[in-house]
């Protein structure tokens, strides 16, 4: 016990971190706002190449701030943060691959 | 962990015998994230199978309020997801899984803060916003048992669908989904609501029990013991990217 009361006086100072829980609140209303702006399109916008677009940049905008603020990773050094970034070049080409293959399946059996 | 311990009077750390950490960060945390990259990549693939899948197969082209499920196009998400529990039969596209997206949001938001606790090792926050987390994983994982059950059991009046049985085409009556049968669409669909959403709640699952894990041991005193609450970063970083995850399940599979 005598450890813990130690730790406790040696960080009693109630600022210490203020200002990373603003950041972490700010991201929540960010994300927050956004999933609520998702839902809003949902039921105004016709569907169509507009409205996949507006959904698709606004998942990317919240996982920017997911990975970025809660997991930390735009604090951490360069080389980290490429060593996480690089890879995902993969699932772009994934996307890109298997999408045209559906079209072609598509266009085999009803085109 | 032993990877930042100095220990006084032991040799200075040198670059190349392991003293100074890669990229500034723990041997623990730098495997979580070459961990979640690996499961980036499974998430992925099921998603874009699933895109696959949709591409292949017709989309419903009428107008929106005369869609009835059909197995020969694509269901619309909306009236596919329309039900919230205690209100049986009214049509709220979408809100239920709005509310789960919610939910989820929220607990990465109480994790964060768990670790921010942590840094100030400030045992008291890290068992409260811990107990908050685990909280909203157990409502998120009740919320989709509960979308599970509604799925799997369907509607009322099911839909009538032309099917194959023995060889021969016949028309039936199917209630809800399973692996073979789908009242709302394609049998695929079912197929890939069952894999993805599940493989994410597996992941929800075993976040829970790792969050359970880490506040037996903040509450025990173990970490101030250790002298540092890292660990509670390293789950931290799973428990976000499970709600990461979600977020795209969100957007591919219930809003496109």
């Amino acid at each position: 016990m005598a450890e813990v009361h130690h730790h406790h006086v040696h960080n009693q100072d109630p600022e210490a971190g203020a200002e990373q829980r603003k950041a972490i609140w700010k991201t929540f209303w960010i994300l927050l706002i956004i999933t609520s702006l998702e839902f809003l399109i949902a039921f105004t916008v016709p569907h169509g190449v507009l409205k996949v677009s507006i959904f698709i940049i606004m998942t990317i905008v919240k996982a920017f701030y997911i990975v970025g603020e809660f997991m930390h990773l735009k604090h951490e050094t360069k080389t980290l943060i490429w060593s996480i970034l690089v890879p995902v070049i993969f699932v772009a080409w994934l996307i890109l691959a298997l999408l045209l293959e559906g079209n072609a399946i598509f266009e085999a059996i009803f085109g | 962990m032993a990877a930042n311990v100095t220990t006084p009077g032991a040799v200075e750390p040198k670059m190349w015998l392991g003293g100074i950490e890669p990229m500034k960060a723990s041997y623990g945390k730098l495997m979580m994230w070459f961990f979640l990259i690996s499961d980036t990549f499974t998430f992925s693939a099921l998603l874009v199978a699933y895109g696959t899948a949709r591409f292949s197969f017709p989309a419903f082209t009428g107008k929106h309020e005369d869609f009835t499920f059909s197995n020969m196009y694509w269901p619309v998400p909306e009236r596919v997801y329309e039900a919230v529990p205690f209100l049986h039969g009214i049509s709220l596209p979408l809100v239920f899984v709005g509310i789960m997206t919610f939910i989820l949001i929220a607990s990465s938001v109480t994790m964060v803060l768990a670790v921010e606790a942590g840094h100030r090792m400030d045992r008291a926050n890290v068992e409260k916003y811990m107990l908050w987390t685990i909280l909203g994983g157990f409502t998120f994982l009740g919320c989709q048992a509960w979308e599970w059950s509604h799925f799997i059991h369907g509607t009322d009046a099911g839909s009538v669908m032309k099917v194959i049985e023995n060889g021969t085409w016949i028309e039936k009556t199917i209630f809800g989904a399973n692996l073979t049968e789908n009242q709302y669409g394609p049998p695929a669909f079912a197929d890939f609501f069952f894999f993805i959403t599940g493989f994410h709640g597996t992941h929800v699952f075993s976040g829970v029990i790792l969050n359970i894990l880490i506040f037996f041991r903040a509450a025990t005193g173990f970490y101030d013991k250790r002298g540092s609450y890292e660990m509670v970063e390293k789950v931290g970083l799973y428990w976000h990217f499970v709600d990461l995850v979600w977020v795209f399940v969100f957007t591919f599979f219930y809003l496109v």
